[in-house]
């Protein structure tokens, strides 16, 4: 039986790869995800967790070393943020591309400049076009359940693909708060020891990670695209066995108060939660409002997106987007919200904000003002913004 | 919901004592949150640290603008920081400090601390360690929580000088229950 616990949620991700028994671990250290490798150091140091933990002197090295390792055989786990990710990004690319499954905990973070150790969502969306399987966890339970996942996902042969877990910076990995710790021996039967296609061996000697001509360049790359979303079927099916085995339901877009909704608020990440709070006060006030959350992100899950969101009583989206896309649309989820939608014809309008940058607090209140900007839009039937193109910062100081 | 908001300064353990309350609430079978504000940590600069406490699972991440109870580990912040900012009418401040304190129009518990703290040698004359005196005070003044509860969260999550954070607790919470209640 899962055991009730008062824990850091940093310190029940680093359970979970302890509980899916990874043979290698190699990170470096950063802020705010750091709790999460030195658990995963002190177990490996007190026997608690049969691992080598590979120390090294950047991130770029501990996403080689990861490589390298998946590529011999290896289960393999890593957790960064922000900057070591940036650091990490040559071979994040390469992890895809040689089907390495490697597993990241990725303690979202905002990039630099100004230097900032806060959360907000530009490392994530600076990793978006690297062929990872991409799912974003609301709470530490959500970030404990996904990490275990994420084990069997990447793993699985139909899918061969590396697999970030995304979680807020401080805002969750730094909470104490209650998350349910499955026993040992629950998590040995769902997540059995890893069966790797094809190893590194030095008696039968094999290449990964060759030169591809531009006679093969193409298709290689046209596998990889194909791989990624042949994982659709088999996240799902993961999720399916989860929730039969431990009863937590997850899906690819989730919904909250969504089923006779006029204008619905979509995010990702922990900021899901709190605009529930705010979406059932406004519910109270008799205005049909919910949210949509975008849990996976990479492959991205266009046919769940269109059922809620065309031909449906929603008239009106309003996209948070964690990151702006300096001189775009202006935000990466805006922007492929809006593309998802495009060919349809019954679709609701799109618009989008930004908040909570750098760790900028978004109060309850901001969300309401989220809610109406989509108001003001479904009214007047435009934009209201001076220039629709011109980004929309909530909580900003003039 | 409880809403309960710590100040401190770095180094008193401020974090901690939201951690340990939040455990405490736990072990009572609540749904708890317990998280900082990170930024310029150092020594001696004043730090907050939230907590809260509910029957049914926190969805709320942002910071604590309202709180029920404030948790003040240094009296000197009174000077520095508008400690009672936004604290609800009908909340309540506990505060360490040797004297009595006046916070305008606010109920105010105050509990010697520090001297608690040093009495079971935590911390140093300059940097009292009072986070553990101050989350029994808590239990001792408000009642919301069992000092049997902030014991075991103690026992647990502290890992040196256990004992004498007990009894730092357990001092505190007497004291805290003669002079702030009744």
């Amino acid at each position: 039986m899962a055991k009730r616990t008062g824990i850091e949620v940093s310190i029940a991700i680093a359970e979970a790869a302890r509980q899916a028994n990874v043979d290698v671990v190699s990170a470096y250290p950063i802020t705010p995800q750091t709790h999460i490798v030195e658990h995963l150091a002190q177990l490996v140091a007190d026997g608690d967790l049969d691992a080598e933990y590979i120390t090294v002197e950047s991130e770029h090295t501990a996403m080689s070393a990861c490589v390298g390792a998946s590529a011999a055989g290896a289960r393999v786990f890593t957790s960064t943020s922000s900057q070591g990710l940036a650091l990490m990004n040559e071979i994040v690319y390469l992890a895809s591309s040689l089907r390495t499954p490697v597993i990241m905990a990725l303690a979202n973070r905002a990039l630099s400049g100004p230097i900032s150790i806060w959360n907000d969502h530009s490392d994530v969306m600076n990793e978006r076009d690297t062929g990872w399987i991409c799912i974003f966890a609301n709470n530490g339970q959500e970030a404990y359940d996904l990490t275990l996942m994420a084990f069997r996902i990447g793993e699985d042969r139909r899918v061969m693909l590396p697999v970030m877990v995304n979680f807020d910076g401080f805002i969750l990995t730094h909470v104490i708060e209650p998350i349910h710790i499955f026993e040992d021996q629950e998590i040995a039967d769902f997540i059995p020891p890893y069966e790797p296609l094809c190893v590194l061996d030095t008696d039968n000697p094999i290449t990964v990670g060759p030169v591809g001509v531009p006679d093969v360049y193409t298709e290689a790359k046209k596998q990889q695209e194909m791989a990624i979303r042949e994982s659709r079927p088999v996240i799902e099916e993961v999720f399916e066995e989860f929730a039969r085995r431990y009863g937590r339901r997850y899906r690819p877009v989730e919904t909250y108060r969504a089923d006779d909704a006029e204008i619905v608020l979509l995010a990702q990440g922990s900021v899901i939660e709190a605009a529930e709070v705010a979406v059932d006060h406004l519910r109270d006030q008799g205005k049909k409002v919910g949210t949509v959350e975008l849990r996976l992100w990479r492959p991205f899950p266009f046919d769940d997106l269109r059922e809620v969101l065309c031909s449906t009583s929603i008239k009106q989206v309003v996209v948070l987007d964690r990151c702006i896309s300096f001189g775009g649309p202006p935000g990466p989820v805006l922007s492929e919200v809006r593309s998802a939608l495009y060919l349809e014809k019954d679709k609701p309008m799109v618009v989008g904000v930004v908040a909570g940058l750098g760790g900028r607090d978004i109060s309850l209140e901001e969300y309401v003002e989220m809610f109406e900007i989509g108001e003001e839009c479904l009214r007047t039937g435009k934009d209201p913004g001076e220039e629709p193109e011109l980004v929309k910062i909530v909580g900003l100081r003039e | 919901m409880l809403e309960i908001r710590f100040h401190g300064r770095g180094g008193q353990g401020a974090v901690v004592a939201s951690r340990l309350l939040a455990l405490a609430f736990f072990k009572e079978g609540k749904w708890v949150q317990a998280f900082p504000t990170f930024g310029a940590e150092r020594r001696g600069a004043p730090v907050a640290a939230f907590t809260r406490v509910d029957e049914e699972p926190i969805t709320l991440r942002c910071g604590i603008t309202e709180p029920d109870v404030l948790v003040v580990l240094d009296v000197t912040l009174l000077k520095d920081v508008d400690v009672t900012q936004g604290l609800r009418e009908e909340g309540l401040a506990i505060v360490n400090s040797p004297q009595p304190v006046k916070l305008d129009g606010v109920r105010t518990c105050v509990v010697d601390a520090s001297s608690i703290a040093l009495e079971q040698g935590l911390g140093t004359p300059t940097y009292p360690i009072v986070n553990t005196a101050m989350v029994g005070a808590f239990a001792g003044a408000t009642e919301l929580v069992s000092i049997e509860s902030v014991e075991k969260a103690i026992r647990e999550y502290v890992t040196i000088k256990t004992e004498e954070n007990l009894r730092a607790a357990r001092q505190a919470w007497e004291e805290a229950k003669e002079s702030c209640r009744g």
